[in-house]
């Protein structure tokens, strides 16, 4: 039996891609800057973003979905920064989607937000695939993981925008060669900001604080050339 | 392992295009991945086998095409592998680079089916 080739050229998750890009475009509406955070579990994500959220509160209108395999605990740590937060249980799944992402949104006021952040799953290799609609894509290394990460899990951090060394209280008790480190991620991804920050000391997260300020102040600004833009 | 969220996306994609085009008896998917596509193949295989079971792709084979990663380099005016996945430099000259060429492709190119 012959067989006919039939052309189809059509992207697997074009699906996911479509939402993502309607998300985007929410958002960048909405005026709300969202930042997404990738890791490997127990990187020291949550205490990152529970300072962030924490101190950001003081200033600004914040809000975080969280996304775990199954329990809670996270959420109900970081409510203690703010009432806007949400847990997205993924039961098996180990990366968020962009339908995941507009399902939890549901209900929200977007344009009362000036920051929302989405913790992704903690897992270094599927997240990479899939685009959440985030204006910046963070992803954490903290100094107990070795230097050696990014080299091992080059897509992510490719995939990323910013790169954040947690735990660098422990940089010196974990022997961590900040210089190798700083090296292997400027070599996967040419260019990339990083930030070298403690969540328990509180030391660099100044540096973090100030670059969200910018770009919020950039967000705002296109907020309103969009604005300016439909009153045309 | 997120492959096997991939393959049902491949067979959502496999679905609407053969309900369009009034496809019957599909014996070859061929598909793209990138290196850099965050996909891996030995595990796509397996998620493959997995969930056509008993499906009328039951009987289709998967086949996959590895595209590279390749780099532009904006001092040669080329474009290049880089030395590996984890250097995105230019091979000749060493100048890191940020703009991916190829390598991140994710798609199905084309159904071989019974004619
Ligand atoms: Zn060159």
């Amino acid at each position: 039996m012959s067989t006919r080739i039939v052309e189809v050229r059509a992207k697997v998750l074009k699906q996911n891609d479509l939402l993502a890009h309607a998300l985007r475009e929410r958002f960048e509406a909405s005026g709300v800057s969202v930042i997404s955070l990738v890791s490997s579990p127990g990187s020291g994500k949550t205490a990152f973003l529970e300072k962030l959220l924490g101190t950001l509160a003081a200033n600004f209108r914040v809000a975080a979905l969280v996304g775990d395999l199954a329990t809670e605990n996270d959420a109900a740590r970081l409510k203690r920064a703010t009432p806007n937060v949400r847990q997205i249980t993924t039961g098996t799944i180990c990366h968020l989607d962009a339908q995941m992402i507009e399902r939890a949104l549901e209900g929200w006021q977007l344009d009362a937000l000036d920051f929302l952040f989405i913790e992704n799953v903690g897992n270094l290799v599927c997240p990479s695939s899939y685009d959440l609609g985030e204006e910046l894509r963070f992803v954490l290394l903290s100094a107990t993981e070795g230097e050696d990460k990014p080299l091992k899990y080059p897509t992510i951090f490719n995939s990323s925008d910013v790169a954040i060394i947690t735990k660098m209280d422990m940089a010196g008790p974990a022997e961590f060669d900040l210089a190798a480190a700083r090296r292997n991620i400027e070599s996967v991804r040419p260019g990339m900001q990083i930030f070298e920050v403690s969540a328990k000391t509180g030391s660099g997260m100044q540096d973090v604080f100030q670059f969200l300020r910018d770009k919020l102040a950039h967000s705002h600004k296109t907020r309103l050339a969009l604005q300016y833009e439909t009153t045309q | 392992m997120h492959e096997l969220s991939i393959v049902l996306s491949i067979i959502d994609e496999i679905d609407e295009q053969s309900e369009a085009r009034d496809l019957h008896d599909i014996e070859v998917v061929h598909l793209k991945i990138g290196v850099f596509s965050g996909v891996d193949r030995d595990a796509l295989l397996f998620a493959w086998e997995l969930a056509c079971e008993g499906t009328r792709l039951e009987d289709s084979r998967l086949d996959i095409e590895t595209v590279p990663l390749v780099i532009h380099c904006a001092i040669c005016h080329e474009d290049r592998p880089p030395p590996s996945l984890y250097q995105l430099c230019c091979p000749e000259c060493n100048t890191p680079s940020e703009t991916i060429v190829t390598g991140r492709e994710l798609e199905v190119v084309s159904l071989e089916v019974a004619a």
